[in-house]
């Protein structure tokens, strides 16, 4: 923790001249109330996200009609999208989880130093990957690519409930948008975690070592339980992208309209929030514009939930 | 630091099940970093293969005005994808600093508190409510249905300032404390001290924070979708109009695909073999510039 100047009231900017110090005191006066403003425009603005949106969105809440899909209510509409948003954002990850702190623990522990910063920043490439690229490769090359195994997977799994049914022909079920979520997810998930690895302190490892322990049994003694805050705030960090995420879904997944299944292999896939919202904005009017902006107020309520949640069950971890 | 592996000489031999435990978990955690590559390996490929075929001289010079088929190019999207992320950057920088410089040097009790709060979780907020927000601020001033280049760059501005604001924050609590006690022993006044010592200190820092918070927005697609909207003409004006950039001329590449929709498709692609470049590019800058400073 820094200490913070209000800390330090006597300064030695006493001994200047009057003059000195009357200019040293505008400077002063006027350096913080640049920073002071500068925080609250941020909070004005990020503030004024929720107030905006209930204020335009506000019509469709009421409303019976002339909503997207002919839905009787938005709540008819907003409770599909929210599961899809939600269900997806679950699975990518569940299987973005085991992969991030596996390439976070071979960065940090097994490759060479010399090695890892280049792979390092391998990986950081693929989280600067726009999310529109990514929509266009699930598309292309890897929805064609997992038809194959979709197949096989509900001929032979298909007592498993949630690979039940018909699968895909196309490959663009939720289970390839999951997937494609998850690569995204990777990077950001490693990075935090690979950060907090390295710092692990000497003293912690040098203790597991002295103790006869094996490369494995240092990360499981010392580096994973020093990592435990920052595992679980980069799933924070993670899930909130996912959930957020937008083209990439919008671009892969062939939705049914108000669709809630937790099938992940067949043709018929609910929808995400966020991908709905880019799909209809172009081309609505009147009443549907309130509509989407009314369901980008519920998709930030949900993202808010998880980031709250979350941050409660990291924050105690922190301070251990 | 994390390759001490000299084993005391003094302990016994390590038993057979922990050997063995040890070298499976190293195999496993090889086997996810493979995995984890592997898109990516597939994605570059991809990407470079099918973008070769239109990276030709008509691509960077033309824009898409009255092109159906085959043909055309992408430079009123390059155009205006430059023009936004520079108005974003212009006004996320400053304030996502001085944002910064408050929490670190000034901020104690509920504003600091409510800033830290609300910068945690707009990190999180999702891109197209970013748009949403520019949307509704832009039809209460304007009327609806309005779409323009600097709608974009306020959405952008929406989802850069946070990760401005951290990065930003953490490289100054990295100041050590000793240099700002040194410069107030000296008699430096507060502000002098932040503008003489924390900033040029933490410069090289701050600047991969901006670069970062750049490298976020410059493939956002979804809230330019929304507010700068999509044309095939050129439009210079960041104040006036529908504006076209990278990310939405990918999507409507696909979402728009005529009969001859290879064409497109290629157009679609090389579009994102520029996008990476331009996003690899700015990171590459970022990180050469900082290593030189901090040296």
């Amino acid at each position: 923790m820094t200490i913070a100047f209000s800390d330090m009231t006597a300064s030695p900017t006493r001994t200047l001249g009057s003059s000195g110090r009357r200019v040293s005191r505008f400077f002063e006066t006027g350096s913080r109330g640049v920073a002071v403003a500068a925080g609250g425009v941020v909070i004005l603005a990020l503030g004024g996200v929720t107030v905006f949106l209930t204020v335009q969105g506000w019509p469709a809440w009421t409303a019976a009609s002339g909503l997207p899909q002919n839905a009787s209510s938005l709540w008819a509409l907003a409770g599909p999208l929210a599961f899809g948003s939600v269900w997806a954002s679950a699975i990518a990850l569940v299987l973005t989880a085991p992969i991030s702190v596996g390439v976070a623990l071979f960065l940090s522990e097994y490759a060479p130093r010399r090695v890892a910063r280049v792979l390092g920043s391998v990986v950081d490439v693929l989280a600067a990957v726009p999310s529109v690229v990514f929509g266009l490769w699930g598309l292309m090359v890897l929805a064609p690519m997992l038809a194959g195994p979709y197949a096989w997977l509900s001929a032979k799994m298909g007592w498993f409930p949630l690979f039940s049914g018909q699968s895909s022909a196309t490959g663009r079920t939720i289970l390839t948008a999951a997937i494609v979520l998850s690569i995204m997810m990777t990077p950001i998930m490693a990075s935090v975690c690979r950060e907090a690895f390295t710092q692990t302190p000497q003293a912690l490892r040098e203790a597991a070592i002295a103790l006869g322990s094996t490369p494995w049994e240092v990360i499981r003694l010392a580096v994973l339980p020093y990592g435990r805050s920052a595992m679980i705030s980069g799933c924070m960090l993670a899930l909130g992208r996912a959930l957020g995420e937008t083209m990439a879904v919008a671009m892969v997944l062939s939705a049914t309209p108000g669709l809630v299944s937790l099938q992940v292999l067949t043709s018929s896939n609910p929808n995400t929030t966020a991908a709905f919202i880019a799909q209809n904005f172009p081309e609505a009017h009147g009443m549907q514009v309130s509509a989407l902006i009314a369901l980008g107020l519920v998709l930030f309520a949900i993202t808010f939930v998880v980031n709250a949640v979350a941050r409660r069950v990291a924050r105690p971890r922190k301070e251990a | 630091m994390s390759h001490i592996s000299a084993r005391p000489a003094s302990l016994p031999p390590i038993s057979l099940p922990r050997r063995v435990t040890a070298h499976v978990a190293h195999l496993l955690i090889l086997g996810l970093f493979l995995i984890a590559l592997a898109p990516l390996a597939s994605l570059v490929v991809t990407v470079v293969s099918r973008g070769w075929s239109r990276l030709d001289p008509t691509f960077f010079t033309s824009s898409m005005r009255g092109v159906v088929g085959a043909g055309g190019g992408a430079l009123h999207a390059i155009v205006g994808t430059l023009l936004i992320t520079l108005a974003a950057v212009v006004i996320s920088a400053p304030i996502g600093i001085a944002a910064a410089v408050y929490l670190v040097e000034y901020g104690r009790g509920a504003l600091a508190r409510a800033l830290t709060f609300l910068v945690d979780v707009m990190t999180g907020i999702p891109s197209i409510v970013a748009g949403l927000f520019a949307y509704a601020v832009l039809s209460a001033l304007l009327g609806p249905g309005a779409r323009s280049g600097l709608a974009g760059a306020l959405a952008l501005s929406v989802l850069m300032v946070p990760v401005v604001v951290r990065s930003s924050e953490e490289m100054l609590r990295l100041v050590p404390s000793d240099l700002r006690e040194a410069a107030l022993a000296l008699g430096s006044p507060v502000y002098r001290t932040i503008l003489r010592v924390v900033l040029p200190t933490a410069a090289p820092g701050l600047v991969s924070g901006v670069m970062l918070g750049m490298c976020r927005i410059v493939g956002e697609t979804a809230p330019l979708l929304l507010v700068a909207g999509f044309t095939d003409s050129m439009n210079y004006d960041l104040a006036d109009g529908r504006m076209a950039t990278l990310p939405v001329f990918i999507y409507s590449q696909w979402q728009n695909a005529g009969r001859d929709h290879v064409a497109y498709e290629n157009r679609a692609w090389t579009a994102a073999l520029v996008l990476i470049a331009m996003v690899f590019a700015m990171n590459l800058a970022a990180r050469l510039w900082s290593s030189r400073k901090v040296r």
